[in-house]
C-alpha cells in the first residue's frame, strides 16, 4: 500500500479529530458538570460557521471572520444559558432533550431566514491555499496545517486551563461532585455560564475552520453532534482527557477506513461488491468502535465520576 | 414521575375508548363528505406512527429505557415487507408477522447488549446500533441503496383490496386499537407492575427478587416487534422503503412524540403522534417557516407543561375535581 495515501489520511484524520475535540470538549463538560444533555450544541457550530461566512463576504478578512464567529457565538451561547437553559438543569433528561431539539429547529429556520437556503461559500486564505512539502513526496494543504496547528494548540490550552487554574479545579470539582463543590463555595451558577459560552466559542471556533472545508448550510450541525456524542461517551462523559481521546480515536477510524477500507477490501472481494460495501463498512466502523468500548468499559474509556 | 401516579393505567375508560374508536371509524366518510379524501392519507399515517411511539413509549415511558434506536426497527420492519415483495411474496398475512419477527429479533440481540448499560450510555448504544442498521440498508444495492425499495403494490390482505385507501385506513386503525388494548392490558397486569417499578427504583426491584434483565429484555423486545408492524404499514402506507426510515432523526422524532405526548401515560404516544403530525401538516400549510413555530410550540411544552400533553390533560381535570 500507498504510505503517502496512508500519511495523508492519517494527517486528514488527526485534522478532523481535533475538530471533533472542539465540539466535544463543550459537551463533554456541560454534560459532565450540570448533566444536561444539550442536543443545540451542534447549531452553535453551525451559527459559528454562518458567522465566519458572512463576515468573510462582508469584509474579505478571514482573521476578523474566524474572530467574529468566536466573539458572536459565545455572546448568544451565554445568553442562551442565561435565559433558557439554566431553568432546565433541575428537570429530567426528556425535557432536556425536548428543549434542545426545539432550539435545533428554531435555529435551523432562523438561519434559513437571515440566510437564505443556498449554502454559503468560505473561501481558504489565499496565503494557506497552497500545498506544503511535509516530507520528500508529501504534499499537504498548508490550511489543513493550519487546522491541525491551531486544534492541538487550543487542545493544549484547555489543558492547562482545566489542570493548571483555579477556574479549571471548579471545573473538575464541579463535574466530579456538584453538591460538594457548591458546598465548598463554588459559584456553579457563574462558572456554568461561563462554561458554555466558552463551550460555544470552541463549537464557533471548529465552524469557522471547517467551513472553509465543508460547505455552510443549514442542518450542518446535526450529523457532527452526533459524532460528538460518540466521542464523549467513548473518552466518558465529562473527561476533558477522554474527549481528546476519544476525538482523535473517532476521526483517525473514520478517515482512515474511508480510505483505506475499499482498497483493503478490493483485495478481498469483487470490485462491485467492494466499493458497494466499503462506505457503508467504514460509516458503521466509529459505531463497532463506540459499542465494543461501551460493551468492555461501560463508563467510557476515562471516566470522570468516580 | 411523582410516587402519587398508580401504576394502573385506566385511559379513557370503556366507554370513552369506544367513543374515540367509533368516531375515528366514522371518520373517512366525513372526511369524503366533505371532499377532502386526502387527509384519510394523513389519518392513517397518525395511526401508524402512534402504534410506533406507543411501542417505544412502552419501554422509554414506562421501562425507563431510552432508546435513542428505536427507528431502526421500523425500518426493519419495512425492509420486511419489501424484500419479501420483492421475492414475490405479498400476503400480508405472511410478511407482517415476518416483519413483527424481524423486528423482534433484531430487539433481542440489541437489548440483550445494549441493557447492560445504563442512561446516557444506553441512549448512545442503541443509537451506535440503529446506526450500523441505517448504514448497512444504504450499502446493500440489492435493495435499492440509498435510493430505496418501491413497493409494486400493497400487501394483499385475504378478501380485501388494501389499495384502497378507506380499507387500509380501517385495516390500520383495528390494528393500532388491538395494540393500544394489548399495551393496557400489559401495563395492567403483574408483568406492567414489575416493569413500571424497576423505572422507579432498579436496585429494590432487584433486591426483592425480580429478575430485572429479563423483564426489561423481553418489554424491549415486544417494543422492538411492534415497532415492526409498524413499519410494515408504513412500508404499504408510502410504497417505498427508504434507509431514511432507520435514520437517527427518525429515532428522534419519535422520542419527541412520545415526549410531548406524556412518557409514562397510556396515551401519550398516540396523542404525541397525533399533535406532531398534525401540526406539521397545519403549520406547513401557514407559513414557509413553519419549523420555527413547531420549535416555540415545544419550547413552550417543556416549560408549561412538563409532563407533556396527557399531563396537562390530568392537571385541569384535577383542578376541576379539586
Amino acid at each position: 500500500m500507498d504510505w503517502i495515501l496512508v500519511a495523508e489520511q492519517a494527517l486528514n484524520g488527526l485534522q478532523f479529530g481535533l475538530m471533533l475535540f472542539l465540539l466535544a470538549a463543550g459537551l463533554t463538560l456541560v454534560f459532565g458538570i450540570m448533566d444536561m444533555i444539550n442536543l443545540a450544541h451542534g447549531s452553535l457550530y453551525m451559527v459559528g460557521a454562518y458567522l465566519a461566512a458572512a463576515t468573510a463576504l462582508a469584509t474579505g478578512s478571514f482573521v476578523l471572520a474566524v474572530a467574529a464567529a468566536v466573539i458572536g457565538t459565545a455572546l448568544l451561547g451565554m445568553l442562551l444559558e442565561l435565559a433558557l437553559l439554566r431553568r432546565l438543569y433541575q428537570r429530567d433528561h426528556l425535557s432536556q432533550v425536548l428543549a434542545t431539539f426545539a432550539l435545533i429547529l428554531i435555529s435551523n429556520e432562523g438561519v434559513r431566514m437571515i440566510w437564505g437556503e443556498q449554502p454559503l461559500m468560505l473561501n481558504t486564505p489565499a496565503a494557506l491555499s497552497g500545498p506544503v512539502e511535509l516530507l520528500p513526496g508529501l504534499m499537504y494543504p498548508a490550511y489543513r496545517l493550519l487546522i491541525i496547528g491551531v486544534g492541538l494548540a487550543v487542545a493544549l490550552l484547555l489543558f492547562l486551563l482545566v489542570t493548571r487554574t483555579r477556574i479549571g479545579m471548579w471545573v473538575r470539582a464541579g463535574a466530579s461532585n456538584r453538591a460538594m463543590a457548591t458546598a465548598m463555595g463554588v459559584n456553579i451558577k457563574r462558572l456554568f455560564t461561563l462554561v458554555f459560552g466558552f463551550g460555544a466559542a470552541l463549537c464557533a471556533l471548529a465552524g469557522a475552520l471547517l467551513g472553509p472545508l465543508l460547505a455552510v448550510q443549514v442542518g450542518m450541525g446535526e450529523s457532527i453532534l452526533i459524532l460528538a456524542f460518540v466521542v464523549i461517551v467513548i473518552g466518558g462523559i465529562g473527561s476533558i482527557r477522554g474527549a481528546l481521546v476519544g476525538a482523535l480515536l473517532v476521526g483517525l477510524v473514520d478517515t482512515l477506513s474511508r480510505t483505506l477500507l475499499p482498497a483493503v477490501m478490493r483485495q478481498l472481494a469483487s470490485p462491485e461488491v467492494a466499493s458497494n460495501l466499503g462506505p457503508a463498512l467504514a460509516s458503521i466502523l466509529i459505531y463497532v468502535l463506540m459499542a465494543a468500548v461501551l460493551f468492555w468499559k461501560p463508563q467510557g474509556l476515562f471516566p470522570a465520576r468516580g | 414521575m411523582s410516587s402519587s401516579v398508580s401504576l394502573h393505567h385506566k385511559g379513557l375508560g370503556r366507554w370513552g375508548s369506544l367513543a374515540l374508536l367509533l368516531a375515528l371509524a366514522a371518520l373517512p366518510f366525513v372526511l369524503t363528505a366533505l371532499g377532502w379524501e386526502f387527509y384519510t392519507g394523513v389519518a392513517t399515517r397518525v395511526l401508524i406512527f402512534a402504534i410506533a411511539a406507543t411501542s417505544l413509549n412502552l419501554i422509554l415511558g414506562f421501562g425507563g429505557m431510552v432508546s435513542f434506536g428505536h427507528a431502526a426497527f421500523v425500518g426493519l420492519g419495512a425492509y420486511t415487507v419489501g424484500i419479501l415483495m420483492d421475492a414475490g411474496v405479498s400476503s400480508a398475512w405472511i410478511a407482517w408477522p415476518a416483519a413483527m419477527l424481524a423486528s423482534a429479533a433484531a430487539a433481542a440481540l440489541i437489548g440483550a447488549i445494549s441493557l447492560r448499560t445504563r442512561g446516557v450510555y444506553f441512549i448512545m448504544i442503541t443509537l451506535a446500533f440503529a446506526q450500523m442498521f441505517y448504514y448497512l440498508m444504504v450499502s446493500l444495492k440489492a435493495y435499492g441503496g440509498d435510493d430505496g425499495l418501491p413497493l409494486p403494490q400493497r400487501s394483499a390482505l385475504l378478501g380485501l383490496d388494501l389499495k384502497n385507501d378507506q380499507s387500509f385506513y380501517f385495516t390500520v386503525l383495528l390494528l393500532a386499537a388491538l395494540v393500544m388494548a394489548g399495551v393496557q392490558r400489559l401495563l395492567n397486569s403483574p408483568f406492567g407492575w414489575l416493569l413500571q417499578g424497576i423505572k422507579e427504583n432498579e436496585t429494590r426491584m432487584a433486591a426483592v427478587g425480580t429478575r430485572v434483565f429479563a423483564l426489561q429484555w423481553q418489554a424491549f423486545v415486544l417494543a422492538g416487534a411492534i415497532a415492526g408492524l409498524a413499519g410494515a404499514l408504513l412500508a404499504n402506507l408510502n410504497g417505498l422503503v427508504t434507509p431514511h426510515l432507520m435514520h437517527w432523526s427518525q429515532s428522534g422524532q419519535l422520542m419527541i412524540m412520545v415526549i410531548i405526548g406524556g412518557a409514562g401515560a397510556l396515551w401519550g404516544g398516540a396523542l404525541g403522534a397525533a399533535a406532531l403530525l398534525l401540526l406539521e401538516e397545519l403549520l406547513s400549510g401557514y407559513t414557509l417557516h413553519w419549523q420555527m413555530a413547531l420549535g416555540l410550540l415545544l419550547l413552550a411544552v417543556v416549560l408549561f407543561a412538563p409532563q407533556g400533553l396527557s399531563g396537562l390533560v390530568r392537571r385541569s381535570k384535577a383542578v376541576r375535581h379539586g
